[in-house]
């Protein structure tokens, strides 16, 4: 849950949230334009920095990075 | 869907000739100006550009500028003094490297590549890649690929501030060569062809206010394919239109598709129409020998362009 919320605090703080988006833990970072490539490898810094996990090119895809409680459970997989 | 949907017949690749030059004609007459500069790099893009301006305006009035630097390929410099002694404009040579040095270009990129590569330096050689959209369901994030001078490569994943900074200082090469675009439009009394062609001008494969800059863009609403067709018949030299397109902007050899597009053009064009037309992914992998979830991918990734693209195309905001 800690999680969860740390990662919508960067999001929303970093990146721009169209009006009228909700933010919830399923939201498409993609297709609501909320992070583009060069936010990607902003988020990627933060979650290697902030968790101390690394992450490898191949785990760069949607299915790890498209929203908020997809990152978390990428997270939580990383850290065991 | 055929695929084929974006060739033109005979009659209309050459009616859109005389189409686009009669247009030309207007659009330069429009801004007042008496005739046309354009970038040369020896690619199909300004070779046709320059080939239809000397058709609207007469060689005399078009000046086709080559503006190589150190990291350009020997066959950007010799295939752009090849158009141009075929279309028989005038020319002058403007050699960028002292400017970019100048302004700090390879220094600045230098720099951000050691952020990853600590190595890097006097002889290396570079460039930007993206993972396949085709290949792999991996994200578009960039890697720097480097060769040192004993022909050890490395590649490495760049983090956000290193790659903005590589990309913001590669981009002084497009800038400058516009600059002096527009020194010598103004001198002239001439307009700045821009060179783009519908995927690029599309999909934001420019540099905002570097090559995306121009008075006129006689072939933005072109696909590739079709610019090719018109290369053709506008007597473009067969050598330049067998070469592969390229970047020309890193010092090692690049592709549009490992720098860009998620497709080499043939497919790109078809993708791009499909997607545009509405073609259901299942239908247009038919016709593109790919499969559903291939075009799925290449469709999102023209959709995250075309969001880049609305930035690059915008004018400043007025508040």
């Amino acid at each position: 849950m800690q999680t969860v919320i740390t990662l919508r605090e960067f999001v929303t703080k970093n990146f721009y949230i169209p009006p009228g988006t909700a933010l919830d833990d399923t939201t498409s970072f993609l297709e609501r334009g909320i992070i583009d490539s060069t936010g990607v490898l902003e988020l990627v810094t933060f979650l290697e920095g902030h968790f101390g996990i690394s992450v490898a090119d191949d785990e760069l895809v949607p299915a790890n990075f498209d929203s908020l409680g997809a990152l978390a459970a990428f997270i939580d997989r990383k850290r065991g | 869907m055929t695929g084929h949907e974006v060739v033109l017949s005979p009659a209309e690749a050459a009616g859109e000739i005389e189409r686009i030059v009669g247009m030309l004609r207007e659009a330069v007459r429009g801004v007042r100006r008496k005739g046309v500069v354009v970038g040369i790099s020896g690619g199909i893009d300004s070779s046709v550009v320059a080939a239809l301006c000397a058709r609207a305006f007469g060689p005399t009035r078009v000046l086709g500028l080559t503006m190589h630097e150190d990291e350009s390929s020997d066959d950007t410099r010799r295939l752009a003094r090849f158009v141009i002694e075929t279309l028989g404009i005038a020319t002058l040579d403007e050699p960028l490297s002292m400017i970019l040095a100048a302004a700090g270009c390879y220094a600045r990129r230098d720099d951000a590549i050691r952020m990853v590569i600590p190595d890097y330096g006097e002889g290396w050689r570079c460039k930007l890649v993206l993972p396949s959209v085709v290949d792999t369901e991996q994200l578009r994030i960039s890697s720097v690929v480097a060769r040192s001078p004993d022909g050890r490569e490395v590649r490495a994943r760049l983090p956000a501030e290193a790659y903005l900074q590589v990309v913001a200082a590669t981009s002084f090469k497009q800038r400058t060569r516009k600059m002096l675009e527009y020194y010598h439009a103004d001198r002239l009394n001439s307009a700045v062809a821009g060179t783009p062609n519908r995927l690029e001008y599309e999909l934001g494969f420019f540099v905002k206010n570097g090559d995306g800059a121009a008075d006129v863009k006689p072939i933005a609403h072109l696909y590739k394919t079709q610019v090719y067709q018109l290369a053709e018949l506008l007597g473009i030299p067969p050598e330049i239109r067998a070469r592969p397109p390229t970047t020309d902007t890193f010092s090692l050899p690049q592709s549009q598709e490992e720098f860009y597009f998620s497709l080499p053009y043939q497919q790109m064009d078809v993708c791009l129409w499909a997607c545009d037309h509405d073609v259901p992914a299942s239908e247009a992998a038919v016709a593109l020998g790919l499969t559903p979830a291939q075009v799925e991918r290449v469709y999102r990734d023209i959709a995250a362009k075309r969001a880049v693209a609305r930035h690059l195309h915008a004018a400043p905001v007025r508040l």
